[in-house]
């Protein structure tokens, strides 16, 4: 385990510098949305400059703070809750035939019926709060862990099973070294993507039903036709997710699936 | 003594019948091929003798102090690099991590892979190479029989050759044991004392050859007398349907 953890971080140097072309391509899009603000104008698009001055205002107002925490709250709750409940479930379904293919309908069911429609349902369930968004963002994320999970257990090789079978692997070596880095390596990327539905979802609920957090901030910016705040909200948020997956979960995405192809 | 009986062997998956009335004996020190067509239950019957299935009708003894299995595909695994995978059954067998990765690397060595190899993980490996792996796991743990499941049927004629004749030193050296299944006469003749036909549908041996010459003294000559003289035989034509048309 510290084994793993030092190889991420040194690997690190080498990661970060290789990110030359993505930072080249945000500067590109930067320049673009410039470009679009010279066309339209401040209203319509302000320019990425007086974007991010408000947004250096902002991070320097408690207020604010206070209602990025309540979205990382909101955010991280429900996702917990799919992450633990999602990947427990899924895994134990992929190992009874039947429970996998009961559940495929379901799962269908749960992705294809759209967020803003789990948002009115909450609202009328538990009314304006801290519960809708948590329950939305558990609706939403939940059925992407629970695949990854069950595609996991289900695609379990059993010529590896029958390869440790033979060479009489004890039951601790079967799981650490067979069974959990083939499961690992669909549960990780399937919590990735919960993670990134997670963030994306809690914006849009707290837009509709809640009168605190960044989406209540967003809906009062629009009321107030105040873009650059609007615009200085939506790159906390990108900015935050960029962190979360470039800096954190990638590196150790790819320290884990360095054997794949 | 140690050895493998097998006795009024039967087997079905279902309704078909694979196997019926097998019976044979592996002694120490002996190398028995199992011969026949592809889908004839080779695979089966090797993989109750290993007890990777579970007899259902018949009795399978094995009294040899410890065995080890080289598949058909090497099933290495995907996450552990060559040192880790030749390592693992030493590990399952209580060895010392140190004193594993010291002799998995001693033993890849001598079955040509280099150190440059180590640290690749299979999805680097050619065909070949994952073979040697394969073998090197299977032999570290230095069995006192060996399973080999027509691991030789995708290598290149050099490397076969190589990998057998490693097969035959340590044989003669170490006394091993060796139950093969192939459907490759000529690697029977090779390695073999006894060579079992089995003929198909359901899996029955009906001929038994003996070779009793030293496996080190087995040159190519030997080899292709012997298989010429075995594609006479009426049995073998028949059990591989080997007509000429």
């Amino acid at each position: 385990m510290f084994k793993f953890i030092f190889r991420i971080l040194k690997d690190f140097p080498a990661y970060l510098w290789s990110g030359w072309g993505a930072i080249a391509s945000i500067f590109l899009f930067i320049a673009c949305w410039d470009v679009g603000n010279q066309v339209y104008g401040n209203l319509v698009l302000p320019s990425p400059l007086e974007t991010f001055q408000t947004l250096t205002l902002m991070l320097q107002d408690d207020a604010v703070w206070v209602e990025i925490n309540t979205t990382l709250y909101r955010a991280f709750t429900g996702f917990a809750i799919s992450l633990i409940f999602g990947s427990i479930l899924g895994l134990t379904a992929g190992f009874f035939a039947t429970a996998s293919i009961m559940s495929r309908p379901i799962v269908t069911i749960l992705v294809g019926m759209p967020p803003i429609a789990w948002i009115v349902l909450a609202m009328i369930w538990f009314g304006m709060g801290d519960e809708t968004v948590i329950f939305t963002v558990v609706v939403a994320s939940f059925p992407i862990i629970f695949v990854g999970a069950l595609q996991g257990t289900r695609t379990l090789d059993g010529e590896l099973k029958q390869m440790a079978e033979s060479f009489n692997l004890p039951r601790y070596m079967k799981f650490i070294d067979v069974y959990f880095p083939h499961i690992f390596s669909y549960v990780f990327p399937a919590w990735v993507s919960g993670l990134g539905m997670s963030w994306k979802i809690v914006v849009m609920a707290e837009l509709l039903a809640t009168s605190n957090g960044i989406g209540a901030s967003l809906a009062i910016a629009r009321s107030q036709l105040d873009t650059p705040t609007a615009l200085a909200l939506v790159t906390i948020m990108i900015g935050s997710l960029m962190f979360i997956e470039y800096i954190i979960l990638e590196p150790i995405k790819r320290e884990v699936e360095l054997w794949r192809n | 003594m140690e050895k493998l009986e097998v006795k009024n062997l039967n087997h079905h998956f279902g309704f078909t019948e694979i196997l019926k009335d097998i019976n044979f004996q592996l002694n120490k020190g002996e190398v028995l091929s199992i011969v026949g067509p592809s889908g004839g239950g080779k695979t089966t019957l090797l993989h109750l003798c290993a007890n990777l299935l579970d007899v259902q009708e018949g009795k399978v003894q094995n009294s040899f102090k410890s065995s080890s299995f080289a598949f058909q595909e090497s099933r290495l695994l995907p996450w552990k690099n060559v040192i880790d995978n030749i390592a693992l059954g030493l590990l399952a067998n209580g060895v010392k991590k140190n004193k594993a990765i010291q002799m998995a690397q001693e033993i890849a060595l001598k079955f040509g892979l280099e150190e440059d190899d180590f640290d690749k993980f299979p999805k680097d490996l050619s065909g070949g190479m994952k073979q040697r792996v394969s073998f090197a796991r299977a032999l570290v743990v230095e069995p006192s029989l060996l399973f080999l499941d027509e691991p030789f049927s995708a290598l290149d004629i050099g490397l076969k050759k190589e990998l057998q004749t490693h097969l035959v030193n340590i044989v003669k050296k170490e006394n091993l044991s060796i139950l093969f299944i192939t459907h490759d006469l000529m690697e029977a003749i090779r390695l073999s004392d006894k060579v079992l036909l089995l003929e198909a549908d359901p899996g029955h041996i009906i001929k038994e050859f003996n070779y009793n010459l030293d496996l080190q003294l087995r040159d190519d000559k030997f080899v292709y007398n012997e298989t010429a003289k075995i594609l006479q035989d009426e049995t073998i034509i028949n059990t591989f349907e080997l007509e000429l048309k």
